[in-house]
């Protein structure tokens, strides 16, 4: 028997179509630096110059996210696994700075930072579905809990319990699902499910490119006035057509057909809104523009990522019921 | 190199942000007081500072616990190049007390010498991170001491979250370490004005900046 990352694992050197996807990410990415580079020679006047230089600082991060994205997808399951551990870890702690818990959840949070994370991602690393699936829903839930009112402080305890929950399912459990892509079963796609979760965060991270590029341009009515003023109807439309036509057009490196790949790509970029728009009304309960600072013109990895973790369970889990084939190897 | 990787670990774990509020040139002679709240509170000031200004600034931290053991006794004589004060034990006479602790500000202004700039917290204890509390009289004396040396209020946000007094491991939430505007004692000022003047200033970053 073997696991699912010893196959993936094992499928070194890399799946040729995964290549091309990468090359032609990095084929973007060139051709925005330039167009940045040219446009910080030329633009004058105070207000585009920032915007070019936001535009460049943007680019800059884009390049080191790219490269250490194509790293981890290329070094196979361990690769992955560490690289989305890592963000979950990185967006915990951010988003459990904003959360009002008290000295009494100590114990709580630290059980989730080093022993609910890595247990996660440990589980996935062993192909276990079954307890992936529910470890943090049920058990995390329960215990998280259980350990806080051990501390014997009431104060505001459905407030500070709900936060960690909630903490943990969208830094952690909704996270994890990106790399759990590697664990899929797909008939005539073996060895290659690391291009699905290269369709996931290309498809995710387009959207917002996309949405922001749209709604720079035409965007006029706004969608959420009070949660997001940025985002626009125009924004949203356009950025959500163009993002699936984008997903589309790769089908070849996924198990769709065309029409599959663009309703998938459809999927991931409308959770993918509503993942950022959630995050936001977060951000504004909490009185705060970004989560963090850690990425240059970015803001915190939970800015990066907001769009991610609404869409990688449902793309997992959609993906899983018509695609996969596991259940029914079982006798 | 130890110093070097010190300082990471300790931005690593408290996700340390120092936030400048005014502009500090690197020269002077300076004490740094902050509130008190965790044991990480000292390296995490420490760590903030820029690197030519953290290699002249010493932590003043209780004898009794870093002496003990080679590890501690190795990091506070040579890494942080600490300034060990004895502590007096809580059953000691008021007489007792006072007396070391007039020992012990001698010995501070003796250690900073001419170039060595100090971090102290003034609470004297560790707080819960609620409140601020009355400052102790040390550094008004140390300051009676050292009339030249620039003092710049610090405020440590969220570190009593991260390790709380009483908990063993730390949680790695962000935190920050806002730097004020450098104060000066005014001539004759006296002692409680001083020090709720310096209590303020912390609790002013707080305001605007927790």
């Amino acid at each position: 028997m073997t696991f699912p990352f010893q196959r993936e694992l094992s499928s070194l050197p890399v799946d040729p179509s995964l290549l091309m996807l990468l090359g032609g990410v990095l084929a973007a990415l060139i051709v925005g630096s330039i167009v940045g580079f040219i446009l910080s020679r030329t633009v004058k006047g105070e207000a585009g110059r920032a915007t070019v230089s936001n535009l460049n600082a943007r680019l800059r991060a884009w390049w080191v996210m790219v490269v250490v994205f194509g790293i981890a997808v290329a070094t196979g399951g361990i690769g992955s696994l560490l690289l989305f551990g890592l963000i979950s870890f990185l967006a915990l702690r951010e988003f459990v700075t904003l959360a009002p818990t008290r000295v009494a959840d100590h114990q709580a949070l630290f059980w989730s930072f080093f022993v609910l994370l890595p247990l996660q991602y440990y589980l996935i690393g062993i192909g276990w579905y079954g307890l992936f699936a529910i470890m943090i829903p049920v058990y995390g839930f329960i215990f998280t809990a259980v350990r806080s009112v051990l501390a014997g402080d009431v104060d505001h305890f459905m407030a500070r319990t709900s936060t960690i929950n909630w903490a943990l399912m969208v830094c952690v459990y909704c996270v994890s699902y990106a790399p759990a892509l590697l664990m899929l079963e797909i008939p005539g796609f073996h060895n290659q499910n690391a291009a699905l979760l290269f369709f996931l965060v290309l498809v995710v991270q387009v959207s917002d490119v996309l949405q922001y590029v749209w709604g720079k341009l035409l965007g006029k009515h706004r969608v959420a006035p009070v949660v997001s003023p940025n985002k626009t109807w125009e924004g949203l439309i356009g950025g959500v057509l163009s993002a699936t036509a984008i997903g589309a057009a790769v089908w070849w490196a996924t198990p769709f057909t065309p029409a599959q790949a663009a309703g998938m790509a459809f999927l991931i970029c409308v959770m993918g809104f509503a993942g950022g728009l959630v995050m936001a009304a977060i951000k504004r309960d909490r009185g705060v523009k970004d989560f963090g600072t850690l990425i240059e013109g970015h803001g915190g990895i939970l800015d990066r990522i907001d769009s991610l973790c609404f869409a990688a369970p449902i793309f997992f889990h959609v993906t899983r019921f018509f695609f996969d084939v596991s259940d029914q190897v079982v006798p | 190199m130890i110093a070097r990787a010190l300082v990471r670990l300790a931005k690593l774990i408290s996700g340390a942000r120092a936030v400048w509020t005014t502009p500090i040139d690197g020269d002077a002679q300076r004490i740094f007081f902050a509130n008190h709240t965790s044991h990480l509170d000292f390296i995490v000031v420490w760590s903030a500072l820029p690197a030519e200004m953290r290699g002249r600034t010493r932590p003043v931290a209780g004898r009794d616990y870093w002496m003990k053991g080679r590890i501690r006794r190795y990091l506070s004589s040579k890494v942080f190049n600490g300034i060990l004060i004895e502590r007096t034990p809580s059953s000691a006479s008021t007489e007792e007390k006072r007396k070391a602790a007039q020992a012990a500000i001698d010995r501070m202004a003796e250690e900073m010498g001419t170039e060595h700039s100090i971090i102290v917290f003034p609470e004297g204890t560790r707080g819960t991170g609620d409140e601020i509390a009355p400052f102790k009289s040390g550094l008004y004396h140390l300051c009676k001491l050292k009339p030249k040396v620039q003092l710049v209020p610090v405020y440590l946000d969220n570190m009593n979250r991260i390790l709380p007094k009483g908990e063993a491991l730390p949680v790695p939430m962000l935190s920050r370490v806002v730097f004020g505007e450098p104060m000066e004692m005014r001539r004759n000022e006296p002692k409680e004005s001083f020090l709720e003047r310096a209590r303020s200033a912390v609790e002013k970053l707080r305001e605007n900046h927790g």
